[in-house]
């Protein structure tokens, strides 16, 4: 997920040209109070009319509870955006707001149920709420760390090693799983040292998170480095998938390849191998039908 | 409509700056100071004149710096100045 600024044009008709998955257009951080009515309409504008094609639009919008926030949903949601990113999220009853705002405006130009949300987790509240906030709503697509708030929040900083973030970052993705949604990491911001920022990648692919957030197209190329899987993984996965498609056939649930069982946790990681492969561009989808 | 002088946008590539001011004329006073006017002058005005009457703007003058900046990207910026100038949102309060 690629963090473009709401208030610079330039950036917003060429980002998809890089090829991130998703694109924030960012309302909240990035803009200053005086340009919240400008970079609103920027980012509406530039959702109704530049074709993105398959890369996933989200928004971040402001907090509710600033005179930004009702209006950004408004906006975005007449704009036919996918996501909704809420930021500094703390509780469950926040996210059911924003779903109620959704929902009106949904109602309004009718539309009802397009929008998803995704909440950023930015403080110790909201990772002791991460399960609450992940399971708050129907729409809820993923949760996502926002470590520059966290870290203040906990009176502490950034490290290289991200020890500070772990609790953090383990709960997020226990939450995501147990809800049954994506979980997202932070950003890296120091674009020149790309050598922590690969390692950090590394990390959080191992802890289980589905991607990570990016502040500069030149993150991304690692990024799928490190969640693409390896041709020998995806060889596997595919072994797997077409052995059990055969077992189906002949109605039989347990099987074996290679002398080694396959039950269902086999079966599922090997389809989200094939899953990343497709969304890393290795695989097309109908070389794996 | 009542104006009262007002900008939005920036001079960066890829965006435009708007500036709108009252006028004792009736229609709009377009002047465009673009880089690429010779080939989408036109356009650029075009956008610019349907944006502010579709806010109900039919007198004013409007300056504008234009540094290449796309349709949306337009209308975004007039839209804005427009909302500056008379105090009225597009969006519900």
């Amino acid at each position: 997920m690629m963090f473009v600024p709401g208030n610079n044009p330039g950036m917003m008709a060429d980002a998809h040209i890089y090829g991130p998955d998703s694109i924030m257009l960012d309302l909240e951080d990035s803009v200053t109070m005086a340009e919240k009515d400008t970079a609103r309409l920027l980012v509406y504008n530039a959702l109704k009319s530049i074709d993105y094609g398959d890369t996933e639009m989200v928004v971040r919008i402001n907090p509710l509870n600033t005179p930004y926030g009702k209006k950004d949903i408004e906006a975005v949601v007449k704009a036919g955006v996918d996501v909704i990113r809420m930021p500094k999220t703390e509780t469950a009853e926040e996210v059911v707001e924003v779903e109620r705002e959704i929902e009106r405006v949904e109602r309004e130009i009718g539309c009802l149920g397009r929008t998803k949300i995704m909440a950023a987790i930015e403080s110790a509240l909201g990772i002791c709420n991460a399960y609450a906030i992940a399971t708050a709503s129907p729409r809820m697509m993923g949760i996502a760390l926002g470590a520059e708030d966290y870290c203040a929040n906990l009176k502490t900083q950034r490290t290289p090693d991200g020890d500070e973030l772990r609790l953090a970052r383990e709960t997020i993705v226990v939450a995501a799983r147990a809800a049954g949604i994506d979980a997202l990491d932070t950003v890296y911001s120091n674009l020149n040292d790309m050598e922590t920022f690969r390692k950090e990648v590394e990390f959080i692919h191992r802890l289980g998170f589905d991607g990570k957030s990016i502040i500069n197209p030149r993150q991304i190329e690692v990024v799928n480095e490190v969640f693409a899987p390896t041709e020998k993984a995806i060889e596997k996965a595919r072994t797997i998938l077409a052995a059990i498609r055969e077992a189906e056939k002949k109605g039989s649930g347990v099987i074996a390849v290679n002398g080694k069982m396959v039950d269902r946790p086999v079966v599922i990681r090997a389809q989200r191998t094939i899953d990343l492969a497709i969304a890393s561009g290795i695989l097309k989808e109908e070389e794996v039908k | 409509m009542q104006l009262k002088e007002s900008f939005a946008g920036t001079l960066e590539s890829g965006d435009i700056h708007v500036r709108l001011q009252p006028s004792e004329e009736p229609g709009l006073k377009i002047n465009l100071d673009s880089t690429v006017a010779y080939q989408f002058g036109a356009q650029i005005k075009s956008v610019i004149t349907e944006t502010l009457e579709g806010l109900g703007i039919d007198s004013a003058v409007v300056n504008v710096i234009d540094k290449g900046a796309l349709d949306c990207t337009i209308r975004a910026r007039v839209t804005a100045a427009a909302v500056r100038a008379t105090g009225k949102d597009v969006w519900a309060d």
